[in-house]
């Protein structure tokens, strides 16, 4: 019997450690809000993954995760011509520009970044394929679940819990005026001062979020700090429409409605 | 005849169906079931749509009073009662500070859905392990022009206080209009 079913069911944290514990092997396909991924082990440890159409082979990997730019991408691809990713590691490597090491920990944060990515995934299909394997010529990992398991579910409470505090991001930021306060004299973070610099009651979070290629969840972090540190407060952009259902009181005229909530309160006081 | 109406939300078991059946003259139309998960078996029953509860002021005047459903599943049901509401109450469990942050987003939820005011009851200031209102603002975050009112929901005169405060709120925010 295959291994399917939705996330609200069975969550991803039950998934892995159902792998891990029977040792399984193949490939987990997982259908996300907004994209798919393919998460491949072999005996119940994690050896692969791969996240939607983003280009998971290894000079895509290598882009990716810091080690080489973009434009060095496109030299080794031209000079690659059809060469496995094994054959191209092994070549960056004698070639003395990466060492091996390099390479190693760039698929490792690679893989390991978009099974956390999963932990966040509460609602989608997955389906465990047994004995379906990554391409032969892909350099795999022999990664154990444990930690990862443990590290993904208390990123998954911290999800949850910021999710809660910050439920909307399509409001905006507002700094605090607070006498006293000045948001020069904080100790922000590269990331952080990325996102102050957006702060402006017209920016909605998530257009803050897209402008730094942050992903929710660590847009929702910085800000959630921010919020905690006392600098920043929630507002409603300008712009933002009403849903139509939040329309006010039939707009009679001023007079009759404050004749209207002053009987209620009248009532309310004789009750 | 007009009818108006006033949303009271707040957490799971935060007290908002006592709150209704407190001032309601009408046996509080609650649409309660048997609680069904585990992890939410602190009480025996929990609205699963909405109280419904009923005020009538004159002849030519009725306050509706809603009660959303606690349970997250439900959510779903809040912007439809949400619609075309005068204010709106958020009712917290001061003993229980684990649902503090969801009574946070819930209110900035119901604030996205309408500007209208509203006022935050801090309740079951009966128990002993009540946060105090001053230690619950903190908490919340909430800012010094928000009312935030201690409340026993299952005490009339208590529930009538908040009601008030709320009016005079929205009152207030029509006057600078
Ligand atoms: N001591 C005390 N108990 C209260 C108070 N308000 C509510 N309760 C109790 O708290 C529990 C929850 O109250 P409910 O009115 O059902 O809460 P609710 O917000 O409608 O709950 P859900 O609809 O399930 O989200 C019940 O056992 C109430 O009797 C209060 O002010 N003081
Ligand atoms: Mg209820």
């Amino acid at each position: 019997m295959a291994v399917k079913g939705n996330l609200r069911d069975f969550s991803v944290t039950q998934l892995l450690n159902l792998i891990n514990l029977a040792r399984k092997t193949g490939t987990l396909t997982v259908e996300g809000p907004n994209e798919a991924a393919w998460v491949s082990f072999q005996a119940g440890k994690l050896i692969y993954a791969q996240l939607g159409n983003e280009d998971g082979t290894l000079v895509g990997i290598l882009v990716r995760t810091g080690r080489i730019t973009a434009k060095q991408a496109q030299v080794i691809k031209s000079h690659a011509g059809d060469k496995s990713d094994k054959e191209l590691g092994l070549l960056l490597i004698n070639a003395g520009y990466l060492t091996q090491q390099d390479i190693l920990a760039g698929i490792r944060q690679y893989i390991i970044d978009i099974v956390y990515r999963l932990f966040t995934w509460v609602d989608g299909f997955f389906r465990f394929d047994n004995d379906v394997l990554p391409p032969d010529d892909r350099i795999v990992m022999r990664l154990d679940l444990e930690n990862i398991i443990i590290e993904g579910a208390r990123r998954m409470r911290e999800w949850e819990q910021l999710q809660e505090e910050l439920p909307n991001l399509d409001m905006a930021l507002d700094f605090i005026e607070r006498p006293g306060a000045n948001i020069r004299d904080v100790n922000l973070n590269v990331e952080e001062w990325k996102v102050v610099s957006y702060i402006n009651p017209k920016n909605s979070i998530r257009q803050i979020m897209k402008a730094n290629k942050m992903n929710e969840l660590e847009i929702r972090r910085i800000v959630y700090a921010l919020i905690q540190a006392g600098l920043v407060e929630v507002v409603r952009p300008p712009g933002m429409p009403l849903p139509p259902q939040a329309r006010q009181v039939p707009a009679v005229d001023k007079r009759q409605q404050s004749s209207l909530v002053n009987r209620l309160i009248d009532r309310i006081r004789s009750l | 005849m007009q009818t108006v109406k006033m949303v009271v939300t707040g957490p799971f078991a935060a007290g908002k169906t006592s709150f209704i059946r407190s001032v309601s003259e009408i046996d509080v139309v609650s649409t309660e079931r048997k609680i069904s998960t585990e992890a939410e078996r602190i009480k025996e029953t929990t609205t699963v749509a909405m109280d419904f509860g009923r005020i009538t002021v004159d002849d030519d005047l009725v306050l509706y009073l809603f009660g959303t459903p606690g349970q997250k599943r439900f959510d779903f049901m809040w912007e439809i009662l949400s619609e075309g509401m005068l204010g709106f109450i958020v009712t917290v469990d001061s003993t229980r500070p684990e649902t503090f942050r969801e009574a946070k987003g819930i209110l900035q939820t119901f604030r996205a859905y309408a500007p209208t005011p509203y006022v935050v009851a801090a309740n079951k200031q009966d128990m002993e392990a009540a946060w105090t209102v001053e230690d619950l603002r903190i908490a919340l975050k909430l800012d010094p022009a928000v009312k935030m009112l201690p409340c026993v929901a299952s005490d009339r005169e208590s529930v009538k206080k908040v009601l008030l405060e709320l009016l005079y709120s929205i009152l207030e925010d029509m006057e600078k209009k």
